[in-house]
Parts: C-alpha cells; structure tokens; sequence
C-alpha cells in the first residue's frame, strides 16, 4: 500500500494482508526496516508469516528507496524521526520495531528518540559504531557497481556464496545484486555515509527500556558478532540469539532461524 | 560474482548435504516432502518459509540445478522444467494473455516456430515473424498489444546472431522484456543478460547436459526488467485470485516472474523436470566449460578443413568465426571465445550429394538432435525437409545439399577424416 509519510508517498509492504487503519491502530503492529541499498523485499519471508499470524505489519521502501519516494534521509536520525512519522501516518501508537544492518542502527534510534512508540526492538546484523571503511564510501560515491560487488561478496557466509537458498530455484547473491543495482544513483552513498556518521556510542544506550533482541551471524563479516554481543550487552535486559552459518545477509540465508527467533521473541509481547 | 565461471560449474547452488555429507548432488527422487508441524505446512504453502512441498512445484535435486545456471547465468534464479520448449512455454504463458503479440526472430528453431506460428493463435497469442538482422523490422512489427521480444543467440540455419544490445534496447524503449533462446551458445559462450536480455532459456538437452542423455529446459530470469514500470504486465504486477491475490512483484521487487512462473504456470501445466534428469544436466554442467572449450577448438580446425574445400565439393560453410559471414563482426564482440560448434555447409551436388556424403560417414552420428558430446549430423532435404521442393527450401533458407554439423569432442583429425570421407562420395553424383 502507497501512503503519504511526512508529506511524501511512501510504499508499505503489508505481507499479502490489506489491513485497514483501524487496524494499524488497534492490533499489534511489527515495522520491518531494512538495509542499505535494499527494500521491503529483504523481509518477504518473515514479514509474510507475521501478517498471517496475528500481526499488523509494515515493511516499508524508506524515503528513496525502492517504490518509496523522495531522496534518502541523510543521517539514522532523520530516519528514526520517519519512522515515527510512519506510526503517526498509520495511527499507531506504538509498534515491535525490526531492523537489520542499517535499518537496525533506524530502530534502535527510534527507542532512544521516541520511547514512548516502541514496544520492543530486534537489531539483526548490527554494530555500533558502524564504520564505513573509506574505500567503500568511495566506490559508493564514484563506482556503484564496485560497491554494490564489495557488499555483496562480503555479506554472505562461504556457504552462501555458494547457494542453497531455502526458497527453490533463487539464486541468493544474484537476488541480492539484482536489488541493490535496482535503487536510485546515489542511494547506496546517502546510506552508507548515514551509518559511517551514526555517533551514538555503546555507552548511552541505557534508556533503552524496550525488549531488546539482538540477532547475530556467527559468520557475519560486515557486522561481527564481536560487535552484535557487545550491542547486547550495552542494552539492558537485551538477549542475544546467534544463528549458526550465517553471514550478514540474516534474512536470506537463514530465514527459518531468524523468523523462529523473531516469532519467540514477539510471543513475549 | 565471487567465483568464477569453472567454480560455478562445479559448485554453485549445491552444499554438501547435512545429514551426510555427500559431496555429489544426490538425487531427491520424492513425490513429496514431510511437514515438522503444522504451521510449517502452511507457511510453506502460503510462501513464508521457504521449502519443499511438490515435486511438481520444486524438488531439492532441481533446486540446485536452477541456484547453478542462474549462477553461470548471472541471473536471479531459474525454473528447471521438462524441454526447451517446456521453457519457451513456461516463459510465454507467465507474461502473456489471449490477445497478446509477440514479435519474434523468423530464424528460430522449428519447434519454437510451431509453437508461436501454429499453436498459440489457438489460444489467443498471436507472433510477428522479422528478419533478426533488421533493427527496423523489429521496431516495426511491435504493436500495442505485444508484450514479448524473442530471438535465438544464434539463428536457424544461417547463425545470424541476435544483435542483443540494440534489440534489447528496442524492447526496453517499449516497456517489453528480450527473452532469448541461448541454447547453441551457452552462457560459456554467451551470456545474454550482460548484453540487455531480460529471460533466457535453454534446451539443457544440447549442451548443458552435454551427453545425450535426457531431455530438459531451463528458464533463467535476470531480474533486472521492471515491470512495475512497464505497466504492461498484470500477471505481475496486479493480486492473482489463484495464490491468495499475491502480487508477484510486491513479493519479490527482482524475482516477481519467476514467483509467478512456479506458483501457476509449474503448478498449473506440469511440465516439470524429473530429478534423475536434472542429476543427468548437473553432471553436464560439472564440465561445461571444458567440454564447450572442445567443442570450439575442434569446429575451428573443421571449418578451417571445410573452407580449403569451397570451390570444389563445397559450395558454401555458414559460421559466424568466418569472416565473410554477415554477423561476423557481431560474434567478435559478443562471442569472443567462438560462436558455435554447431553450423551448416552446402555440398555442390545437391539432394544426392547430401544423402551420398551422410551414408559415407562413420564417426559422425545421423540423427536430430545437436549439442552432444558425439558429433551430429543431418541432411536437411533427405530428412527434416523432406517433402520440401528445392524452392520451398529456398524460401527458408536451406540448400538441396546443406548439411548441418554439431561438432564434437572427438580426436579433431578422426573427425576430418571422416568428413573428407563424405566429401569424397558426394564428389562422385
């Protein structure tokens, strides 16, 4: 469904549902946030199964991605305060929160910027800080095609790079090279420059008071699980779940394993 | 892509299984696949856990098949079903509705030219047939309705290459995908995808499989058309009644049709591959790149043998290496390493001439069929053609004494000497 957020249309996977606003509104709502250079299809699989079991869920095209309009938001702020806007468009009090890599670093803010709208958070894939190395903010600057290689190649497990996509008959690093060479020029730099400037530290993540999970690939060279532990650990209270074989790449890889994990983790609500 | 061609071959789409760790690719010869529970039988049915549930749908042997072309394919994924012109179907049927049109190259294979020619205006999908060399012809024969672009890699018989950069670009002008038929080429040879093409598809009978062994089709799609964008393809862009209103491409922003393609057209027609051959194709595919490196090197010593003999038992050699042919700068660029072992030549003598040298030979196989392991030949007048007067054979591009050779892996001068053998006797009519 098409949208208007903070004043421009935005594009909201629904998972195969037609929710109404009124149930926006009134049942419990899961917001899937995704990548760099990605859209709401990262999330096909586990945004599908929540909307058919009892959930109201959001997988949005954040602002110039996929069908989603405008440019992309310059920094993970400005992405929480759309997120927000997002609640605020659906009339929605308040929603579970999943973000992966990027999108994680979004949810994370929008705890700490709008406690009040978030109800429980799953990070996957993330770090923080999460540096940019130069070499790769230049290629996403000058050579998008270099990049769009460098990401691909580094956000899937030896397994993974090989094959054995649990959904029959696709091919996971061409999906996943195919989405990214899909997004507007200049994207891939807007969002990666957003994570390489995310100052937030470790230390003064103690406001967080929301559930908090942190999902983790133990073969996970973009964001390793050096990083993801010590995300957990610096959020009160957040657990840890570690997926065996994973690389970055969480939701393709091991779609299963995530989606349990997620599915545990909202039967708490 | 992060490993090359040789590697995917090999490799790509297959992990060692976990229960045992078999490294070869076993073979998944079920109907059907158990349930854990409950919830898992109906994310699987309702597409949110991935997974098997049909072999009709999708099986574990030829799921690995498909993850391997799309890989050497440079696409996003791939449908593995029972022919080529299983393929071809599957493509067409996914896209397009009675009243659709589809301009097509007038050089394609038989079977694809019974299929768009004779069949489909039964259902109510109509084909406009161009010369493939003719950018204009192409552009002109697109009407409102057409909804596909299709052309072979290499032309039947004459090895016109598709020239897929500027049809490509034609076809993208008017919101309308390329799908093209690389079956002689191979993405060893070709791969069409890099040059614009949106679907391929192959008869994984010739040389994917490489050994004459079993028959089936793949159907590769590279994820990159936009048919959101297009706005000319409901099937993929609007809820479909059959799969619970799914829209395909809101599913999937890259892999919409071929989503759509499993969900209905495999479920619905049935033309799905047997495991057995689809282990039969892997085993091909493990020596692609070698065998398709044979294959060329021993057609460049045959057509160099053939052309000493142009003047006097041979009339003509058709091949896109040979410099005097029309495509010849085309192949150079979009077929570096050699266009095909595939190719024809026109025998002096005719009719006679042609049964003559094919009765002489005893290494080359004659039979209908090409891309073996085994050298092929056919004489298209005494057998395919048959009933076709010497003007009919004109109009369509073939020669009393055309003979058609599918070049392969034999010791290059067995093959030689046996082809002088032919000449020989078609010398004598």
């Amino acid at each position: 469904m098409e949208i208007p957020v903070a004043g421009q249309p935005a594009y909201l996977y629904t998972g195969g549902k037609t929710p109404s606003y009124a149930d926006f509104a009134e049942q419990p709502l899961t917001v899937f946030i995704h990548g760099a250079q990605q859209d709401h299809t990262c999330w096909a699989l586990q945004s599908r199964w929540f909307a058919h079991h009892g959930c109201v869920v959001a997988a949005p095209d954040l602002p110039g991605h996929g069908r989603s309009a405008g440019n992309p938001l310059a920094s993970v702020e400005a992405s929480a305060d759309w997120i927000a806007a997002l609640l605020d468009a659906l009339g929605a009090a308040r929603a579970f929160l999943v973000g992966h890599s990027m999108g994680a670093l979004v949810a994370l803010e929008t705890a700490l910027r709008h406690p009040a709208r978030v109800e429980r958070l799953a990070l996957l894939g993330a770090a923080l800080p999460m540096p940019v190395a130069d070499m790769l903010l230049a290629a996403a600057r000058d050579n998008e095609p270099k990049a769009i290689a460098l990401v691909n190649a580094w956000s899937y497990s030896a397994a993974g790079q090989i094959g054995g996509n649990t959904v029959p008959g696709l091919c996971l690093l061409g999906m996943n090279r195919r989405l990214m060479e899909r997004q507007k020029p200049g994207v891939f730099h807007a969002d990666l420059s957003a994570c390489n400037a995310y100052l937030r530290t470790l230390e003064n993540l103690t406001a967080i008071a929301c559930p908090t999970c942190v999902i983790a690939g133990d073969a996970d060279r973009m964001t390793p699980l050096k990083a993801n532990r010590a995300l957990a650990a610096a959020i009160p209270g957040a657990s840890l779940a570690v997926i065996p074989g994973s690389g970055h790449a969480l939701m393709a890889e091991r779609p299963d394993a995530v989606l349990d994990v997620l599915r545990d983790f909202a039967v708490q609500r | 892509m992060s490993h090359k061609f040789a590697t995917l071959s090999l490799h790509a789409g297959q992990v060692p299984d976990s229960q045992y760790g078999a490294r070869a690719q076993p073979i998944y010869l079920t109907t059907s696949f158990v349930f854990k529970d409950a919830d898992q039988a109906a994310s699987r049915f309702n597409m949110e856990r991935g997974g098997h549930v049909y072999s009709r749908i999708s099986n574990p042997t030829n799921a690995v098949l498909e993850e391997r072309i799309a890989a050497l394919e440079d696409g996003v994924g791939a449908i593995a079903v029972a022919s080529g012109q299983a393929a071809l179907h599957l493509a067409i049927v996914t896209l397009l509705d009675a009243g659709s049109h589809i301009v097509a190259s007038r050089s394609l294979y038989g079977g694809s030219h019974n299929l768009l020619e004779y069949t489909l205006p039964r259902f109510g999908i109509h084909s406009t047939f161009v010369d493939p060399r003719d950018i204009d012809a192409w552009q002109a024969a697109i009407r409102p309705e057409t909804r596909l672009i299709f052309g072979e890699s290499l032309g039947n018989p004459g090895l016109d290459v598709l020239d897929i950069p500027r049809v490509a670009d034609l076809a993208h002008a008017h919101g309308l995908p390329l799908l093209v038929d690389s079956t002689l080429t191979t993405p060893y040879l070709l791969r069409p995808f890099e040059w614009g093409a949106d679907l391929v598809f192959h008869s994984a009978t010739k040389f994917l499989g490489g050994h004459g062994t079993v028959i089936g089709g793949l159907l590769v799609d590279s994820g990159a058309f936009d048919w959101v964008a297009s706005g000319k393809f409901p099937t993929l862009t609007a809820p479909y009644a059959g799969f619970h209103d799914m829209n395909f491409a809101e599913e999937s922003s890259v892999a919409a049709f071929l989503l759509r393609a499993r969900r209905e057209g495999l479920r619905d027609f049935g033309a799905c591959l047997s495991p057995m051959s689809a282990f039969q194709i892997l085993q091909g595919l493990e020596t692609l790149p070698l065998r398709m490196a044979r294959h060329i090197e021993n057609t460049r010593k045959v057509l160099t043998h053939l052309a000493n003999q142009m003047g006097k038992t041979v009339e003509t050699v058709t091949h896109p290496d040979l410099p005097y042919h029309p495509d010849h700068a085309l192949a150079q660029k979009l077929l570096p390493r050699g266009s095909s072992s595939v190719f024809t030549f026109n025998l002096a003598g005719g009719r006679a001439a042609g049964r003559k040298f094919i009765e002489a030979l005893r290494v080359f196989s004659h039979l209908a069929n090409v891309g073996d392991a085994k050298s092929l030949v056919i004489h298209p007048a005494s057998t395919t053609h048959f009933r076709m007067s010497d003007a009919a054979l004109a109009a369509a591009g073939i020669h009393p004494g055309t003979i058609r050779l599918s070049i392969g892996l034999e010791d290059p001068d067995d093959l030689i000497e046996d082809i002088d053998r032919g000449l020989a006797a078609a010398a004598k009519v």
